[in-house]
């Protein structure tokens, strides 16, 4: 009897906590780290915001791996802050997620288990300095047509991350373009290199947005919940208008033989992506899914005495309070 | 009439440590042991990056002096190019170096030198770098029994290459044997309280005095120089 | 909740003379020293302060958001605690 009334309460005040969590996000109200929130929900922004933090960080490689060959000081300089911001964006995101309960240890032990995903396009080499030119236009701009949206997103802590980070990432896409337009106006030799950079970049970058929206597994709930406001075709398309006069403005060509503008629909048409790539180099069959992985790791165990040398000296000098 | 070709030698010099430690520094980038240290680590490497241009933009064109040199005609200390090795030998070198840094541009920007306007910015930015350094090296040294052996390890293995700070650059006007002689006493004290042991072997090389100043400098540093020049050695005369 | 032992921070900058500390973010550092300093690099290098606050996160004290209505709606049929409640005749001035 008497548990009986405490499940019907139960049920009534879960009720009440749904109803509650569903008007605020009709009412385009932020949810803050303490209210009551699904479990789904809470699952699905850890999910999300973990693996965009996993993009940020282990998108430092590829750009990195440049640093030390810069061509120029002025150009080391603009590399070596733009490397650094990924780091500081990757740290305010793991925040994001600590604030659902959950810590960067544990998703920094799913990403080195491989458990968790990032960003695809990270598993691709950088063979030229032009590949750094693109990832900035390219790869940065497709981001931030991902991360302006979700700026908005129902999630307060996620929302507040993705307003410091699309200020701060405003210089990483301008960067990009204007060592490319360098390149492209330079000798023939750089204006080849540009053209094979973008020519590399371009179809990975239009997978960044994800599969069609038919086939994307999250989609639906994310934007019902606000998580997410616009589609992944929808995305990619406005990507594709945006690109197609810059890249006419570089002097550089896109690497699609079906790109044409389309009066009827207002926009550019393209051809078709190749989905099994993008499905291969997801499961691990990319060119650098390993060596990405490994470095990560790497790094991690390499660094795990000073961490804990540390944390020692903070006990011993009495100021842990963990 | 003005005094810039008299200390032409010393921004040189003083530049290409700031370049060639900025660039070491840049190594660790994706690399650091914490997220929070990949972030310092970047910052200190862009502070000298500055200083460099800035130092070496006072002698010629900064590109043209960083990428088209050779080896032999770098005057960087010996300390500067030494590979990262772990955090602790990382954080040794800063430390050396950043105290060196700050006790220097702290009498540079009360002077008045073509050099005096980047000291007395530079002095604030290698303040911090030197509080970093100490306070890693407090962790490390006073942290746990693996931290303290690396840490102390590292000490050693650079002390060899501190003697070579303090030989006097041409057209500075400092007092050099004052100026060693504050560094014993900054990083002797700050060992002591990371429970370390002061160094005891001699603080300069058998056969290279003053090396890097003079050109000479260690295996390492040749292959530092081919990654960081190459591609701009590849395309002449090309704009980036 | 720790990273390696390094506990979190909560991040308070003051951006300008005269404005209070707000709330930036969080980090981890193993102490309050470090602390400062990771915030230092993170959250002030693009010039966006000139003083900051670190405060272990587990130190702050959060009213629940189960008590909101009674913590927060009592205050909301208050309107004589605002200046626009009162009817003051035209042509008054300095009040």
């Amino acid at each position: 009897m008497t548990a009986v009334t405490t499940d019907t309460q139960e049920a009534e005040a879960q009720a009440a906590h749904e109803a509650a969590f569903d008007a605020a996000v009709a009412a385009e109200e932020r949810i803050e780290p303490r209210d009551w929130m699904p479990d789904a929900y809470r699952a699905s922004l850890v999910r999300q915001i973990a693996q965009h933090a996993h993009s940020e960080i282990i998108g430092m490689q590829p750009e990195a791996n440049w640093i030390t060959r810069a061509p120029t000081l002025r150009r080391k300089a603009i590399l070596m802050a733009k490397v650094q911001d990924e780091a500081g964006h990757g740290l305010y995101l793991y925040s994001a997620a600590e604030t659902l309960g959950t810590s960067r240890d544990e998703l920094l032990d799913k990403l080195h288990a491989g458990r968790q995903k990032y960003s695809s396009i990270f598993n691709y080499p950088t063979l030229t300095w032009a590949d750094v030119g693109a990832i900035g236009w390219l790869v940065d701009g497709a981001a931030i047509t991902n991360q302006v949206p979700l700026c908005r997103c129902s999630y307060g802590p996620y929302a507040r991350a993705m307003v410091r980070i699309c200020k701060e990432e405003s210089f990483h896409q301008r960067q990009g373009y204007e060592s490319l337009l360098a390149l492209s106006k330079g000798t023939p030799e750089q204006h080849a290199m540009a053209q094979d950079a973008v020519d590399r970049w371009w179809w990975p970058s239009l997978m960044m947005f994800g599969p069609p929206d038919g086939e994307s597994a999250h989609s639906a709930q994310s934007m019902a919940w606000k998580i997410k406001r616009h589609s992944n075709d929808e995305l990619r398309q406005r990507f594709v208008d945006i690109c197609v006069p810059q890249a006419q403005a570089l002097g550089l060509t896109l690497p699609d033989p079906d790109l044409r503008w389309n009066e009827e629909r207002g926009h550019y048409d393209f051809g078709p992506i190749d989905w099994t790539e993008f499905w291969d180099v997801l499961k691990g069959n990319g060119p650098c899914n390993e060596q990405r992985l490994d470095r990560r790791r790497q790094a991690h165990e390499e660094g795990a005495w000073v961490r804990e040398a540390a944390a020692a000296y903070a006990a011993k000098h009495g100021e842990a309070r963990a | 009439m003005t005094t810039a070709p008299t200390t032409h030698a010393a921004a040189l010099a003083l530049g290409d440590d700031a370049l060639v430690l900025s660039h070491r520094l840049g190594e660790w980038a994706g690399n650091a042991p914490v997220l929070e240290e990949e972030v310092a680590l970047a910052n200190i490497a862009l502070d000298l990056l500055g200083q460099a241009r800035v130092l070496l933009s006072l002698v010629g064109d900064e590109d043209e002096l960083a990428y088209l040199r050779e080896e032999r005609s770098f005057r960087n200390l010996q300390l500067v190019e030494q590979p990262n090795g772990d955090f602790a030998h990382t954080l040794a070198r800063q430390l050396y170096f950043s105290t060196y840094q700050r006790l220097l541009y702290r009498e540079l920007a009360t002077g008045d030198t073509p050099l005096t306007g980047l000291a007395a910015k530079a002095v604030k930015e290698v303040a911090y770098h030197q509080d970093h350094a100490e306070h890693w090296t407090l962790r490390l040294g006073d942290g746990t029994p693996e931290s303290h052996r690396r840490m102390q390890q590292a000490c050693e293995a650079l002390w060899r290459y501190t003697g070579e700070m303090f030989q006097p650059l041409d057209g500075l006007d400092i007092d050099w044997p004052q100026l060693e002689a504050d560094w014993l006493t900054s990083v002797t004290g700050v060992l002591e309280r990371a429970t370390l042991t002061v160094p005891e072997g001699p603080r300069t090389g058998a056969w290279a005095a003053g090396a890097g100043r003079q050109g000479l400098h260690t295996e390492p540093f040749g292959r530092m120089l081919a990654e960081m020049q190459h591609l701009h050695r590849s395309h002449p005369g090309a704009t980036w | 909740m720790t990273t390696d032992g390094w506990p979190l921070w909560e991040v308070f900058v003051r951006s300008r003379r005269g404005l209070s500390h707000t709330h930036a973010g969080s980090l981890h550092a193993p102490d309050a020293e470090m602390a400062l300093r990771n915030a230092r690099d993170l959250y002030t290098r693009r010039n966006e302060g000139v003083s900051i606050w670190v405060v272990p996160s587990t130190a702050i004290t959060a009213s629940s958001p189960d008590e909101k209505d009674p913590f927060f709606e009592p205050s909301a049929d208050k309107p004589y605690r605002h200046p626009t409640f009162y009817e003051i005749p035209e042509g008054v001035k300095h009040l």
